[in-house]
């Protein structure tokens, strides 16, 4: 289940997604964001779909791949569904015993689906074309202003970057860590929920105590690579615009001016 | 290159309210001396001290007692902290907790931007570095899709491109296969030899110090004994003493010279032993 997380993982490909300016993907993502919950009726949802699947055409991540990144969210989507389906006040469809399903609770239902279906495709898409330094450089530029504030800008993403980069590392030690822990008679998956919540305890002291590890040695590794905060700092892969970076914001403030325009006047 | 006298380290334990509960000596009146250029290693087993006079040297711990010089530098001035650890680089034993960036390139690169080097420089020194460890191939690779032993040799480039006079190893081989290991010994010893980088490779994999310069030998906090390997394994006794182990083909020369063949000391490899052996032969 663990190896399904597809959400923070870069996939390479070389496409022009995977070259833009990250701060151009944040914007997108936001603006992608805002147009899931505006949009209305079915050409909004087709805009939008058209809209989606073009991005991950261009950016040729296999379709399949991201999927993968869903199962993770399945039974938040099915409880949401159900919620929506069964409590939604209104023109009942369809009622057996004390359930009843709605036309309006049908609809919600759906929507709300498909609308976590694609915030996740969106927003993993982000993370899949960028890697997590360039992320980092795009969302340390864009929240520059904030610096002024006193707040940690480079701090915050340092730490997005570094916790991007041990996701995999500390997966691989969870299965390391549940098999061998198996291995001594441990089961992960019998009993019931309070159960299997105590069955989890031998498996994550020890992840927090190799964590706290690993973070000790990293600090140390940056120290002895004369790391000491943003200040002085120059960039390897400074951020600048090109192009294409101009054209795909023309292109994200033209959709989210169409979706906008369609929900006012449709 | 470096330079340390009387160098003593007193690791304190304290109680909750800060009061100082035990005290352990790890480094014990340390004198070395590391000459510019050369391959010097740094022998002991678990427990010798041998990681804290490497934390030493990229000033990660100060001295408690005496006097440490990198490059001319005094490690107790705390102004010279990063000109220190730009010429004394360090490459740590867990390939997996020194890789900061997720791409090898940045990761190559994360040196560099700290200590301000301009963009087109840091390019320049990405490429030569990666080309001086052999893995310009995997520029564009996440370090989670190499071995250990790559990986190493990634964080090897990582410290190369600081321009380092000098790289300490603590024990940059002991998470890794044997095919790992001769890469990196392989690389390590190249850049000693084409770039002349000074190299302080401290280890307790015996094989490992025979093509070494001079080697010093730590047990409990202090020099036990140093020489050239050549000096360092002829005293076998000396070394069992110290609960080192000694090269098979060394052992073996000892055992047969115990045994009364009249064969030299200090034999290291396995050729020189031959050739001994057909000596005696006539």
């Amino acid at each position: 289940m663990l190896r399904d997380i597809t959400i923070g993982q870069y996939y390479p490909t070389g496409s022009v997604m995977h070259r833009m300016d990250p701060r151009v993907k944040l914007f997108g993502t936001l603006v992608f964001l805002i147009s899931v919950f505006v949009y209305r009726g079915i050409v909004g949802l087709a805009v939008v779909t058209l809209f989606l699947a073009g991005v991950i055409g261009i950016s040729r991540v296999p379709f399949r791949y991201m999927i993968r990144g869903l199962r993770a969210i399945l039974v938040l989507m099915l409880i949401t569904a159900l919620f929506n389906l069964f409590l939604t006040p209104g023109e009942v469809l369809f009622s057996f015993w004390k359930l009843k399903i709605t036309e309006e609770g049908l609809i919600c239902a759906v929507r709300m689906a498909i609308r976590l279906t694609y915030l996740i495709l969106g927003t993993s898409l982000m993370t899949l074309t960028t890697t997590p330094n360039q992320l980092t450089d795009g969302l340390e530029k864009s929240l520059g202003p904030l610096r002024r504030l006193r707040v940690p800008v480079h701090e915050i993403s340092m730490i997005m970057s570094i916790a991007l980069r041990f996701i995999p590392i500390l997966t691989e030690e969870t299965d390391k860590i549940m098999k061998a822990q198996m291995a001594r008679g441990a089961s992960f998956d019998d009993g019931n929920i309070i159960k299997k919540a105590k069955s989890l305890i031998p498996l994550l002291v020890p992840l927090f105590i190799s964590a706290f590890r690993r973070a000790n040695d990293l600090a140390m590794a940056m120290e002895a690579r004369c790391y000491h905060g943003g200040e002085g700092r120059t960039k390897m892969k400074p951020l600048r615009y090109q192009g294409i970076d101009r054209a795909a914001y023309t292109v994200l403030v033209l959709y989210l001016l169409l979706l906008i325009a369609l929900r006012v006047l449709l | 290159m470096i330079k340390a006298r009387q160098l003593v380290h007193e690791y304190f334990r304290r109680d909750e309210e800060g009061n100082v509960e035990s005290i352990q000596t790890a480094l014990d009146h340390v004198n070395i001396d590391v000459k510019p250029g050369s391959f010097v290693a740094v022998l002991g087993h678990n427990g010798s001290g041998k990681s804290t006079l490497a934390k030493h040297l990229n000033v990660l711990l100060t001295p408690t007692e005496g006097t440490l010089w990198v490059d001319g530098k005094n490690t107790a001035d705390s102004e010279l902290l990063w000109d220190i650890r730009q010429s004394a680089g360090m490459v740590f034993q867990n390939p997996d907790n020194q890789i900061i960036a997720s791409i090898v390139e940045e990761d190559v690169g994360f040196g560099p931007e700290n200590t301000g080097v301009p963009t087109d420089e840091i390019w320049k020194r990405v490429e030569e570095s990666l080309t001086a460890v052999g893995m310009v191939k995997y520029r564009s690779h996440s370090p989670n899709k190499l071995s250990g032993g790559q990986k190493q040799r990634v964080a090897i480039a990582g410290v190369v491109a600081m321009q380092p006079k000098c790289i300490v190893l603590d024990e940059p081989t002991a998470m890794l296969d044997p095919n790992g290991r001769r890469d990196v010994l392989r690389t390590v010893h190249e850049l000693n030899r084409t770039k002349g980088v000074t190299i302080i490779l401290i280890t307790h994999y015996m094989e490992e110090v025979v093509d070494a310069d001079y080697v010093y030998v730590m047990d409990s906090g202090s020099i036990a004994i140093e020489g050239t390997p050549r000096e360092i394994f002829s005293r076998v006794e000396d070394l069992k003493a110290h609960r080192m182990d000694v090269p098979q083909i060394t052992l073996l020369a000892y055992e047969l010279k115990q045994a009364g063949l009249p064969l030299p000391d200090g034999i290291l490899s396995r050729a020189e032993l031959v050739e001994a052996l057909e000596r005696l032969r006539g």
